[in-house]
């Protein structure tokens, strides 16, 4: 009898033991009599992962008949991975339920196999070991076939009105408000004996506000060379200040006027933003400049730079394509460059074939835009409500055109 | 000098002495004296930019001087310490690797990584006036590289996801006017306002891609429906506006708190 209790006390042990460990960084001791048997997975699948590097590859499985969506008894799915038909090691787990992993960061020169095993709190089954693979390469992806043509008909459209602006023909590109104002603020600048101050973001060259505030500087230089007034720039990167010198250099030589230009237009204050900020308020307050130009990327200093500028009394000529910064320049500045307006006064001020053509181009793929929204949202919601076949099968058609995966 | 700047100055730094000894008196822990001075600096610091307010000062012109050079130095060092030494020299040169005490990659060695070198040093060219315009090669890479990025970035996140996030049905759930009438109410997840806030997308973008379409002049239901893309424009501008300034105010907060409790200790 004592003996009995000591096996009972024992076995129950092993039991409370087996359900408190954590089930995947230690082994399971199985007892025949107190485990819960499972099922395996079946039909455990690897293939390659299409278009890729040759460093992934894709296993799904069909789940254990155990697991069951409630009181199923897996709990997990266990992955072992054999590199070159070498032993099988544990590489990651999921939860049940789920029937599919993406092994990813594979060596392109090794084949894998692979095995799948159901786990309960006490137990483990494995599924068959699959076939071995090795993972390919592909060089074109075709998951962005959709996102290719999209961007070849705009660039054919572009490429198209560059040659049409090329050939002569005049391109119509409207009257945009702010831009209309810059002769007048320049002229202001002149009059009053007082700089112009030209703010270019606080980025650096690699992001497209920051290029279309440069483009903005060459013909706003252009026109202080030829007024003698004076141009001051502070920035916030060093290469945004070699890049303006350079614009500003060309504007006065273009000009007839190399000998007015001097490097010190432009200086470099600070990377840190608020130190910038810091510095340019001072230089507003204490200079005086009759206009100040804010275009290009800015964050938080929008508003403290647009107000300081406001209290000197200085006629402000804001843009930025940051929807978050525009509501303080519409509120602070005299005119405001919204989002895409910024981009397209660079082409309207210089008004040279290659930006309008560029212009026009992105035009068309407005207007592809547009057409195919009217077109999805009319078919979709004639397709929902009737449920007419022919408009589901457009919006499906429209629905995975327009959706890149990778 | 003035004479009232002089008392000013004399005023100012006999409270920011008095502030320190207090702090370095009443404060607990290794260092007080240290800890009084760093948080009296702050707080002078603090002060001294936000006179800015009233007008520009010489206490001002410290405080943004100070910013400013301290900020450009941490910069150029972090740019040095960072790139050059942390990333590009250990996979170029054991020797310079053990110079500057940094752990050599073994066999990441790669010719591409001279490129930066190369660019850098053309880049550095400016300063000679004959070999000035090799500087213009790098500048050229750094904009030729980032348009052609940004082309397909932008198409697939601005363009593509865009139109296809707008494309939303106009009717949902629908059976017929007299069931829509006879359940019409006007909770957030109801069929009314799933219905209007599709209609909100779905005008709200084409009108605004309208404004900012320029091949046309904006005149007669061209001009009409430009001017909704703006209105919607201002309206979402105004919603933005309250959010950011909201943002700013709990900024503020954060300072004042600072002065009263951490320096002052006027508050808990």
């Amino acid at each position: 009898m004592k003996f009995i209790s000591i096996l009972f006390v024992f076995l129950l042990s092993l039991s409370v033991s087996a359900q408190t460990n954590d089930i995947d960084s230690t082994s399971i001791i199985v007892d025949d009599s107190l485990t819960q048997k499972i099922a395996p997975p079946t039909s455990v699948i690897v293939e390659d992962f299409k278009y890729d590097d040759g460093d992934n590859l894709n296993i799904h499985w069909v789940p254990s008949i155990d697991d069951l969506p409630q009181d199923g008894k897996v709990i997990r799915y266990r992955i072992y991975q054999s590199v070159n038909n070498g032993e099988e090691e544990l590489i990651d787990s999921v939860n049940f339920s789920v029937n599919h992993k993406k092994i990813e960061g594979l060596d392109i020169d090794s084949s894998y196999a692979f095995v799948v095993s159901a786990v309960s709190k006490n137990s483990e089954a494995k599924s068959n070991k699959t076939i071995s693979l090795q993972p390919e390469r592909e060089w074109i992806n075709f998951n962005l076939a959709s996102l290719f043509l999209i961007a070849l008909f705009i660039t054919a459209a572009v490429i198209y009105f560059i040659e049409t602006a090329r050939r002569g023909k005049e391109l119509f590109v409207r009257k945009i408000a702010g831009l209309e104002a810059v002769d007048e603020a320049i002229g202001r600048a002149t009059e009053m004996g007082r700089p112009i101050l030209f703010i270019p973001g606080i980025h650096d060259m690699d992001d497209v506000q920051t290029l279309a505030a440069i483009t903005i500087l060459g013909k706003v230089a252009r026109q202080v060379a030829e007024y003698d007034t004076k141009i001051r720039m502070p920035v916030a990167r060093s290469l945004v200040m070699t890049a303006a010198r350079e614009t500003i250099k060309t504007a006065y030589q273009t000009a007839g006027r190399p000998d007015a230009y001097n490097d010190d237009m432009v200086n470099y204050i600070t990377d840190e933003q608020f130190g910038y900020v810091a510095a340019v308020d001072g230089i507003m307050v204490r200079e005086k400049p009759a206009t100040i130009f804010l275009l290009g990327a800015l964050f938080a200093e929008s508003l403290i730079l647009a107000e300081t500028g406001n209290s000197v009394g200085a006629i402000q000529i804001a843009g930025t394509a940051r929807p978050a910064q525009l509501p303080f320049f519409i509120a602070a500045c005299d005119f405001t460059l919204i989002g895409e307006e910024l981009f397209a006064a660079s082409a309207y001020l210089s008004g040279e074939p290659k930006m309008l053509g560029s212009l026009k181009g992105q035009d068309v793929g407005k207007a592809l835009a547009m057409a195919v929204i009217i077109v999805g949202v009319i078919s979709i919601t004639l397709g929902e409500a009737y449920d007419i076949e022919f408009f589901n099968n457009i919006t499906a058609s429209l629905k995975s055109f327009f959706s890149v995966s990778k | 000098m003035k004479k009232t700047t002089i008392i000013t100055f004399a005023v100012i730094s006999a409270l920011f002495l008095v502030s320190w000894i207090a702090k370095g008196m009443f404060t607990e822990g290794s260092s007080p004296f240290l800890d009084g001075f760093l948080v009296t600096l702050a707080a002078f610091l603090t002060l001294a930019i936000m006179s800015f307010l009233y007008k520009d000062n010489p206490y001002y012109k410290f405080a943004e001087h100070l910013f400013v050079g301290v900020s450009a130095a941490y910069a150029m060092c972090l740019g040095f310490w960072s790139t050059i030494v942390g990333n590009l020299i250990p996979r170029l040169s054991s020797g310079i690797s053990e110079f500057f005490k940094v752990s050599y990659i073994e066999g990441d060695y790669n010719f591409i990584y001279f490129i930066p070198i190369i660019f850098g040093i053309l880049l550095l060219m400016r300063l000679s006036p004959r070999g000035g315009w090799l500087s213009r090669w790098p500048l050229a890479f750094i904009v030729g590289t980032t348009a052609g990025l940004n082309f397909v970035r932008y198409l697939r996140s601005d363009f593509i996801n865009q139109v296809s996030s707008t494309i939303v049905p106009l009717m949902i759930d629908w059976q017929g006017f007299g069931h829509f009438f006879s359940n019409l109410n006007f909770s957030a997840t109801g069929q009314l306002v799933m219905m209007f806030s599709n209609l909100v997308i779905f005008i709200g973008v084409t009108c605004g891609i309208i404004y900012f379409y320029f091949s046309k002049e904006h005149t007669g239901w061209f001009g009409r429906a430009s001017k909704i893309g703006i209105w919607i424009l201002m309206i979402t501008f105004g919603a933005s506006f309250g959010y950011t300034v909201m943002g700013r105010i709990s900024l503020l907060v954060g300072r004042i708190t600072f002065l009263f409790r951490d320096w002052l200790e006027i508050i808990s």
